[in-house]
Formats: C-alpha cells, sequence, structure tokens
C-alpha cells in the first residue's frame, strides 16, 4: 500500500481523510498536543472462556497505517492488549471487553489485537463507555478458515473524543463481521477497514450510528479486495436527530487488478428525523479488473415516511411511540446481527433516550 | 349504540396546480351494527372520504363535520380518531421495515386499551385472530407488511380489525386483489367483528362481488366527490347490471 508523506503531517483539515473532522475537536489528539495519560483501560469483563488467553506485551503491527494518529499511537505504545482465540478453539458465548477508566484531560493511546488461530470461532464484544480522550490502533488478525464477529459499541458519555481505525487482516476462507454501533460521544471517528490476503476470505462490515444535537460520529470504511474470489459487504445506517448533528460515512472499496472474482456491496441508508441535522454519504468503488462476480453501491437520505407514521397512527399509536416504532425498526436489521439480547435492548433503549431528548 | 355522522363535507387536497376540490358535500349517518356500502366508479372521491375521516395530512376539511357519539372527529389527532374507536382497513397497507407484526399488534393494543394486554391472554387472542383468518403462525414474526402478498395485506387488515375491536370500520377496497378463497375469509373475519362487536361498517368497493359475502343494509352511489343514489341492497343489483355510466355521465 501506497503512503503520502503528508499524511504523516498534522492534518490541516484540506487532506481529503480529514475534510469533514472538526480537528478543534479532537482536543489535540491530531496535532500531538494532548497530554498522554497511561490508563490500559481494556480489560475483560469477565472471566475468559478455554481458549481464549488477554496478555499485554509487545507486538509490531500488523499492517501499515498512513493515518497520523495511528502513527503516533505507533510510536509512542510498544505494549499491545491482545485478546487470543486458539487454533480450532470454538467459543459460543462471546468474549466481553470493556473500559476500566477513562479522563477528558489527558489521551489515551491504545493499541489493541485480537488474534484468532486457524478455524477458531469467537464473538467480541467491545464496550467503549465513560467520559474520555481515547485514540486506539486496533488490529484484527484471522487465520485461514477462522471466524470473528466484533462487535464495537461506542457508548460513550457526551464528552468523549474516540478516533481509532478497526483494521482486520483476513487469511484465506476466514469470516469476519463487524458490527460497529455509534451512540455516544462527542467526537466519534473510527476508520473500519479490511485487507484480505488469501482467496475465499469475506468481510461483513455491519453499523449503525445515532447523532443527536452537536454530536459528530465519521465512520470512514476501507475495503482491499487485493486477491482474488473474497466477498465484501458494507451495509450502515444512520439516524440524525437535533441541531448539528452531523454523521460521515465514506466507503471505500478498491478492487485492485488481481481481485478476480471479486463480490462486493455497500449500502449507506440515513434517516434524518429533524431539521439541521447534516448526513455526509461517500461511497466510492475503484475497480481495476472487469472480471468479478459482482460490484455495487446504494447511498440513501430521507427522512420520516409519513405514510408509516400515519398507518402506526391510525392504529392508535400515539405520535412519539410511532416514531420511536418507525427508528427501532430502521436500526433493528443491523442490530439484531449482534446476537446477544442484552446488548440488543440496552442499544435499543439507549437509542430511545436519544430520540427523546434530541425531542425528534 | 355508537353514531358516526357525517355532514356537508367538502375536502380538498394540494396538486402541483393547487387546490383541488375532491369531495363536495358528503352526508352520511352509520349506527352501530348498520353495513352501509359506498359504491362508485374509479377516482369519484371514495378513498378520499375513507382517508379524510381517518384523518390523513395530506387531506383538508375545507367545510362541514364528522363526529362519532357527538365527539368532533375532525379535531381529533389520527391517533386520537382510533381511540375514540374509528378504524381503517386500507386498500394500501404501508410497509413498516423492522418492525414485526405481533410488536406493532401489541403496541397498537396497548395505545387503545390504555394497558399492555397480559402477555398470556394476548398470546391466545392473537393466535386465535391467526387461525380464524387461516394465516401461518410464522407471520407475527414477520416486519409489518413488507413483503405480504395482497392477501396477506387484507388479512393482517382484518385481523387487526378484530383484535383492536373498534366501534366503526371503513375498509377501503378491502376485496381489491383477493381471490375467491381470500375474498371469503377476509369476509367472514369482518362478518365476526360485526356479531362480535356490534360494529358500524362503511364498506367502500368497486364491485358487487363482496356484498355477496358481507351483506349491505344500504347502498350509496358515490359519484364526482358525493352521494348521488341511496338505497337497499337492491340498488347494488342494479348496478351489477348496468355499472356507473348513468351516474358518471350526469
Amino acid at each position: 500500500m501506497s503512503v503520502l508523506a503528508t499524511n504523516y503531517l498534522t492534518p490541516t483539515g484540506r487532506e481529503e481523510a480529514w475534510r469533514f473532522t472538526p480537528l478543534k475537536r479532537l482536543r489535540g489528539l491530531h496535532d500531538g498536543t494532548a497530554a498522554v495519560g497511561e490508563r490500559n483501560s481494556l480489560v475483560t469483563k469477565a472471566g475468559l472462556p478455554k481458549g481464549a488467553s488477554f496478555t499485554r506485551e509487545s507486538l509490531d503491527p500488523l499492517a501499515v497505517s498512513d493515518d497520523v494518529i495511528i502513527e503516533r499511537i505507533r510510536g509512542e505504545v510498544a505494549d499491545v492488549a491482545h485478546l487470543s482465540i486458539d487454533a480450532n478453539a470454538e467459543i459460543k458465548e462471546p468474549i466481553f471487553l470493556t473500559r476500566s477508566a477513562g479522563a477528558l484531560d489527558s489521551a489515551e493511546l491504545s493499541r489493541v489485537r485480537i488474534s484468532l488461530g486457524n478455524h477458531a470461532v469467537a464473538t467480541v464484544i467491545v464496550e467503549n463507555i465513560g467520559d474520555t480522550l481515547l485514540a486506539e490502533d486496533l488490529e484484527i488478525s484471522l487465520a485461514p478458515g477462522s471466524s470473528l464477529t466484533f462487535v464495537s459499541l461506542q457508548e460513550f458519555d457526551a464528552k468523549s473524543v474516540y478516533t481509532a481505525r478497526h483494521h482486520a487482516v483476513v487469511d484465506k476462507d476466514a469470516v469476519f463481521k463487524s458490527i460497529t454501533v455509534t451512540v455516544g460521544g462527542d467526537v466519534v471517528r473510527i476508520l473500519p477497514t479490511v485487507e484480505f490476503t488469501a482467496p475465499g476470505a469475506s468481510a461483513e462490515l455491519l453499523g449503525v450510528y445515532f447523532a443527536t444535537t452537536g454530536q459528530f460520529f465519521e465512520h470512514r470504511m476501507h475495503v482491499d479486495h487485493a486477491v482474488p474470489n473474497a466477498k465484501s459487504r458494507v451495509n450502515f445506517k444512520g439516524a440524525l436527530a437535533g441541531k448539528d448533528a452531523h454523521t460521515v460515512w465514506i466507503g471505500d472499496v478498491l478492487i485492485r487488478a488481481v481481485a478476480e472474482g471479486t463480490d462486493t456491496y455497500e449500502l449507506n441508508r440515513n434517516l434524518l428525523l429533524t431539521d439541521g441535522a447534516r448526513a455526509d454519504s461517500v461511497p466510492n468503488l475503484e475497480i481495476e479488473t472487469g472480471e468479478i462476480v459482482g460490484a455495487g453501491h446504494a447511498s440513501t437520505t430521507g427522512r420520516f415516511d409519513d405514510e408509516q407514521l400515519f398507518y402506526l397512527m391510525s392504529r392508535g399509536i400515539t405520535l412519539e411511540d410511532a416514531r420511536r416504532l418507525v427508528v427501532r425498526g430502521f436500526f433493528n436489521e443491523i442490530i439484531t446481527e449482534i446476537g446477544n439480547e442484552e446488548v440488543q435492548e440496552r442499544l435499543m433503549e439507549r437509542i430511545d433516550g436519544e430520540l427523546e431528548r434530541a425531542g425528534a | 349504540m355508537s353514531v358516526l355522522e357525517i355532514r356537508g363535507l367538502h375536502v380538498s387536497v394540494n396538486t402541483e396546480n393547487g387546490s383541488v376540490e375532491i369531495l363536495k358535500g358528503v352526508d352520511l349517518t352509520i349506527k352501530s351494527g348498520e353495513t352501509h356500502a359506498i359504491m362508485g366508479p374509479n377516482g369519484s372521491g371514495k378513498s378520499t372520504l375513507a382517508y379524510s375521516i381517518a384523518g390523513h395530512p395530506k387531506y383538508t376539511i375545507t367545510s362541514g363535520s364528522v363526529t362519532l357519539d357527538g365527539a368532533d372527529v375532525l379535531d381529533m389527532t389520527v391517533d386520537e380518531r382510533a381511540k375514540a374507536g374509528l378504524f381503517l382497513a386500507m386498500q394500501y397497507p404501508v410497509e413498516v421495515p423492522g418492525v414485526s407484526v405481533s410488536n406493532f399488534l401489541r403496541t397498537a393494543a396497548t395505545a387503545l386499551r390504555g394497558e399492555a394486554p397480559k402477555l398470556r391472554t394476548w398470546v391466545a387472542e392473537v393466535k386465535g385472530a391467526m387461525e380464524a383468518l387461516n394465516m401461518d403462525p410464522a407471520f407475527a414474526t414477520r416486519n409489518v407488511n413488507e413483503g405480504f402478498s395482497g392477501g396477506e395485506k387484507k388479512r393482517h387488515e382484518i385481523m387487526q380489525l378484530e383484535l383492536l375491536k373498534p366501534k366503526m370500520a371503513i375498509l377501503d377496497e378491502t376485496d381489491s386483489g383477493l381471490d375467491v378463497d381470500a375474498l371469503r375469509i377476509v369476509s367472514e373475519g369482518v362478518n365476526r367483528a360485526k356479531v362480535n362487536n356490534d360494529l358500524g361498517v362503511l364498506l367502500i368497493t368497486h364491485y358487487t362481488r363482496i356484498l355477496k359475502y358481507i351483506k349491505p343494509d344500504f347502498v350509496h352511489v358515490f359519484a364526482n366527490g358525493k352521494i348521488v343514489e341511496e338505497g337497499g341492497p337492491d340498488l347494488a343489483d342494479k348496478l351489477e347490471a348496468n355499472g356507473y355510466a348513468d351516474y358518471v355521465s350526469k
């Protein structure tokens, strides 16, 4: 992967990668002015099942990055929080990782690795909570034949700033599924990125975000089809309510010349629940070979459907409840993919609460 | 005993060419237990009447009144009308993605009854209503109207009619798109609701065939935004024989 040297410089906001991000609200994460605090906040929530281990160790990065914040993290932090799943381990219950500490007056620079051995199967749920200033380099390694469901929950309190890259390296016949949920924080900027290193691999990147008054949430996908016969699906759904709620969804999919037999589709849908909010949605498909199974993208941005609201209300349901049902329904498709009732219901209640606060 | 009274109802809709009057003075009184058929050609304003009574925001009432047992329906929000006892079975029921039929029904029943139905009796109630309409139990887990066939949508509407127990129901072309078997099943559902809840029915239709299953007490011919002739069930037979030509050319 080519790297532009300029990307290592402090972003000014004119760069493609930074053109939407409110740099002034990053509390110094992007320009190195944020004081660094050692927190090592990522911990396991309960005991680990057999076949899983969680350690802190020195690891080299899995993949290069052209993100200035990721580069800074790598320059300063050697210790990596490493969740490792043994080869052939099939872990049914989800493994929960959560945050044990947070602060706004200093930045935590965090490196995380999730690695699955050959044919390992696991679900990992990361809960990002509290008020914190956090920059994270999270890398995921899927060995041949392994299968991971990675759930990343941004349930931050109102003042948090979180910038991260969640990068998955997916080997032969491995199955990667990620569900990224962003419902809290002041500024959240996540780069969910995937590279395929051998044929037969697949990746499904799902996500929901709900920004209310003043919040900025950016999800900037990059899927690199660098090998033949890999499959990718991207489906992100967002809702916005309240003044200056702003979301950005960028879906970059690159099908390289060698990547014959690629099958990819990406979708972003946004629901604008009030005036004064802004949803940017930029699908971007770059195709260097015609010998593919399929490649497509779609992006829609809409408002409440009056006909849906009328139908629900004609059955006695109040406008407020009708809106809540429609929004829950909109997110339901993705949220149910998490496969954990407790987490799903907690997120739906959070969404109800955000909707109520935004007065939508 | 409930009474739905429509007096001098004039309704307009906004189009690209400005406001267009669709209903031009409708008078109609429906009492509990009565079935009134409104028949008329396409474009005569039958559906506008149905949606205006239910409170669809697209339609503007320019004059006239609609009352249910003396209460001003036109002053109510859409959900308040349902709570007052009005029900509209829609010609084109709306898809609500991600909302399951069971969740939708329970939310509606909770809103209309003022409290959540007891889970055990509610499950049995829904199961019974679905069986009565010959619906697959898996139906409850599907999203509201999403991917439903025409017949499934109509059965879903009538299931709601039976579960939500309104005082007055407006059935907007419930017969359209139904094969003979589905028409019979759906009609039986309406007839059950009439018997069980002393339901008043305003049955809007283009064709006479549903009247073989749901017997009207009164037939009203609708043309050009108002009722142009009224009579008993025999009027339907006359329409069956002669069509609407007499009324349209007037």
